[in-house]
């Protein structure tokens, strides 16, 4: 839900990359923070277990510039991608305005990449929003390993409707602000039509 | 899609209780939070604390609590205390997806927040209930009503949203 705040001149909005476990929602995260500059982002948290698997969430706000004299106000969160961590991933999910949809490239994690797709939509539905009525992007990451899928094949699979779609190598911040650029544009036009 | 639109007028409203609440508990800092992580007004010795992170953390605090209490079958848990060795976090819903948080520490105590707390719910509660008719009046104005298409092309022209970022 975003929210608009006269007093402060700020319009704040919340966008979830989601995910199957290990596809690179963190490192979106990371590499978005390391690379902005100071005065736009604040402090990254991540909720992580001991060996660095999202556990709760990552969080980093953003600023991308004013509007008619309003700030707008990213809040990027991630989910923990493990499948078991369902109730986790339905809490971050409230209040969004956007979803990213990180899949991981590779053919072994087909699977996990459509359970997670399915599990997106069916956490969508039990709060009453729909994945074709948000704003939503998919990002198809890890394309510099050897055993990738062709992006064809992941459209097909994944992107049956044609939302808008980017290849990543997060780790190398290929992708990365082209698909967060999409989507923030996405949410700030649907605000525009649901004034 | 829904959103929180918050006023001046309710947002002075809600930073005057604020303060009092602050003043009255003699608490460190105080803070209002929405159910989603956005902060919407601070008093206190807020300098020194990121207010930007501190609601994050405390609205999925919130959530995971919410979720615990439906665990178990009750409705919700609707006070969290947090202590510390020398600092505590005292966190209440206020009004629906309303939520405020005292920072304190030995300068005051528990019981003396737990009371003023609970007095100035009632009073945010009043506040949010006029706020919510407000955003719902079909005279409600939204800051996009005035903003074109191309004021967000705008912000997104790859040379100016570029600057946010590194080489």
């Amino acid at each position: 839900m975003s929210f608009i705040n006269y007093s402060s001149r700020e319009i704040n909005c919340k966008i979830v990359y989601y995910g199957p476990g290990l596809c690179g929602k963190t490192t979106n995260l990371q590499f978005i923070y390391d690379r902005t500059r100071p005065e736009s982002k604040g402090k990254m948290i991540s909720l992580a277990t001991e060996t660095e698997r999202t556990l709760f969430f990552d969080f980093l706000p953003l600023s991308l510039g004013e509007i008619r004299g309003f700030k707008t106000r990213f809040h990027l969160y991630t989910v923990p991608g493990q499948v078991f961590y369902d109730a986790s991933r339905k809490l971050i999910l409230k209040g969004v305005d956007g979803i990213v949809f990180v899949a991981d490239s590779q053919e072994e994690r087909e699977d996990a990449n459509l359970e997670s797709l399915d599990n997106l939509k069916d956490n969508l539905i039990e709060q009453g929003m729909n994945l074709n009525h948000i704003p939503y992007v998919v990002q198809y990451n890890k394309r510099d390993l050897p055993n990738v899928m062709s992006v064809d094949q992941l459209r097909r699979m994944l992107n049956p409707d044609g939302v808008p779609d980017f290849e990543a190598v997060a780790s190398q911040g290929q992708g990365v602000f082209e698909t967060l650029k999409s989507i923030a544009k996405l949410v700030l036009v649907q605000l525009k039509k649901a004034k | 899609m829904s959103q929180m639109i918050m006023y001046e007028e309710e947002h002075r409203q809600i930073s005057f209780l604020l303060n009092k609440l602050y003043r009255e508990t003699n608490g460190r800092a105080c803070y209002i939070v929405d159910k989603n992580g956005q902060l919407v007004a601070e008093a206190g010795e807020t300098r020194n604390i990121d207010s930007t992170s501190l609601s994050s953390l405390v609205a999925g605090s919130i959530a995971a609590t919410g979720s615990l209490a439906k665990l178990i079958g009750e409705k919700e848990f609707s006070v969290l205390f947090h202590e510390g060795k020398d600092q505590h976090i005292h966190v209440t819903l206020v009004s629906g997806g309303v939520i405020l948080v005292v920072i304190f520490d030995n300068r005051t105590s528990l019981g003396l927040v737990r009371l003023r707390v609970k007095k100035a719910s009632d009073e945010f509660n009043r506040v949010f209930i006029n706020l919510t008719k407000k955003v719902e009046s079909p005279k409600a104005k939204s800051p996009f009503s005035e903003i074109t298409d191309d004021d967000i092309d705008s912000l997104f022209r790859d040379d100016d949203i570029d600057k946010l970022f590194r080489e």
